[in-house]
């Protein structure tokens, strides 16, 4: 399902954060944002997601742009894993089902499957506590793909791991893309991240949010991550994307807009 | 952990201990009633009110009944009450702007006022002890719901909207969840106070009950009854807070 967006405008009173935005996914298509923290990220996926309404412009998802149609299809993964901790992971896993009304026995099923998928068989009952985190980030992913949507909105998924298992999880999650396509939005404000999940990634500027670049990855989603990231083609687009976000980290316009 | 659990309970049973002993030596040596200038037997010791206590049991067991199934339905009345109001207020702003105020300034009518004017309306019968209970115990369940509710992640409310969660499945899903912790502490002042209320209660006008035998016992100077009575209320307190405890650990299983 494709996501479109045109001439998007958003702000928060008076503070504009999200100016002139154009984007445009295709159907099945990873997309990786990058821009420096705070820049508005977070927000612009709220508004594809339809958590939020725009100020200006449209934001279509599979052609349909009212929030609630957005809401529908998009499936948000936000930054925190958010794991309710009165519930088991598979609980959490199949919030999306239960709350469309199916049964906890037969929600529990349906997310059991995805779990032995995901290498998380046998912790089905265990309480978020007791998970590490890279199962907690697992689980909210599951929770991301139990939902069915055909849209995923990732908000840095991974930013709260350490370096060694957010590589082991960028792996993991190329591999679950791998087999099972959807169209993506991942923000991110790793470039090394965004450059290995997605076919294209944006360099997005800060305050008023809007994209100043666009790098197209050499392999995406390459079995092989450590080969893949440290190939000279990859590299050379990782120094491109780290040239173009620096400069436009110093550019950036101190956020007020009249 | 073992030894600080046990440390736990040791440090107050010791206090406790010396107290009692404390208070038996001041007794029996007749230093409080030469002090106060009082009749010895005005002054009971431990051992006395422990005596009393057994030899009292069938009639201290009797009002102990009368007093617990009034702290008990009061304490129910205040928990469907209270719940049910935090909820609205929680769900409805224009009810909680309007009520929350008021709720507040009610607390500064003290309950002894009000108990005497529930018995010339409700007679003599459980009806004011329940009222009276209930009030008492209504204000820290709804604050403590209320805060409680409130208290839930805004971020894990907007993760639920996106996985089509209705208002209803926020609110049972997330937002009491969340609040559950948060009640228990209410639950647990109200359960303290509750006895206090009965209490109350039972001095308007009463024919049975810890408070009546408080009453009775004052006016024939049974000292040490009067006493043993007291050590009921606080072990009827004691046991009520116990089992709010013990329930607490099995339904928040996640702190």
């Amino acid at each position: 399902m494709s996501v479109s967006i045109r001439g998007l405008g958003h702000s928060y009173a008076e503070l504009q954060t999200i100016e002139r935005l154009d984007l445009e996914v295709e159907a099945g298509q990873v997309i990786g944002l990058v821009g420096p923290s705070g820049c508005g990220k977070s927000t612009l996926l709220e508004l594809v997601c339809g958590l939020l309404e725009p100020s200006e412009g449209a934001i279509s998802v599979g052609g349909a742009g009212a929030a609630t149609e957005r809401l529908a299809r998009c499936a948000y993964m936000p930054q925190r894993d958010l794991l309710l901790p009165w519930y088991s992971a598979i609980d959490n896993a199949s919030l999306a089902l239960r709350n469309r009304g199916l049964g906890k026995l037969e929600a529990r099923e349906r997310a059991a499957e995805l779990f032995e998928h995901f290498g998380l068989a046998g912790f089905e009952q265990a309480p978020p506590a007791e998970l590490s985190g890279g199962m907690r980030q697992r689980v909210a992913f599951l929770r991301t793909l139990v939902s069915g949507k055909p849209v995923l909105a990732l908000d840095e998924p991974f930013a709260s791991l350490d370096a060694i298992t957010r590589a082991e999880m960028q792996e993991w999650l190329a591999g679950a893309l791998r087999d099972e396509p959807r169209t993506v939005i991942l923000v991110t404000h790793d470039v090394e991240e965004a450059l290995y999940l997605s076919d294209r990634t944006v360099i997005l500027a800060a305050r008023p949010t809007r994209a100043v670049a666009e790098l197209r990855s050499p392999a995406p989603r390459a079995a092989d991550r450590d080969a893949a990231v440290t190939d000279a083609a990859f590299v050379a687009v990782r120094e491109e994307a780290m040239h173009t976000l620096r400069q436009a980290m110093s550019v950036a316009p101190l956020g007020r807009n009249a | 952990m073992r030894n600080k659990g046990t440390t736990r309970w040791v440090l107050p049973t010791l206090l406790l201990a010396a107290l009692i002993g404390a208070w038996q030596i001041a007794v029996s040596t007749g230093a409080i009633a030469e002090t106060l200038d009082l009749e010895p037997f005005l002054v009971p010791s431990p051992a006395e009110i422990a005596s009393s206590l057994w030899s009292s049991r069938s009639l201290l067991a009797e009002n102990a009944w009368v007093t617990l199934r009034e702290i008990l339905l009061g304490l129910a009345c205040a928990l469907i009450a209270g719940l049910g109001f935090a909820a609205l207020m929680y769900r409805w702003v224009t009810i909680r702007l309007a009520t929350y105020p008021l709720i507040v300034a009610s607390q500064t009518i003290p309950v002894f006022v009000l108990a005497p004017i529930l018995v010339v309306w409700f007679g003599y019968g459980i009806g004011p002890k329940l009222a009276i209970v209930a009030l008492i115990c209504f204000f820290p369940i709804t604050v403590s719901a209320l805060g409680g509710l409130g208290s839930a992640d805004p971020a894990a409310i907007k993760l639920m909207r996106s996985l089509d969660a209705s208002r209803w499945q926020i609110f049972r899903r997330v937002e009491v969840p969340a609040a559950l912790p948060s009640i228990f502490t209410g639950v647990k002042i109200a359960v303290v106070f509750a006895p206090i209320g009965a209490l109350f209660g039972e001095w308007a006008g009463s024919s049975a009950g810890l408070g009546h035998l408080i009453l009775q016992d004052s006016a024939q100077l049974e000292v040490a009854r009067e006493f043993a009575t007291v050590v009921v209320l606080a072990a009827i307190a004691l046991v009520l807070m116990g089992l709010v405890v013990l329930a607490e650990r099995r339904v928040v299983t996640w702190r």
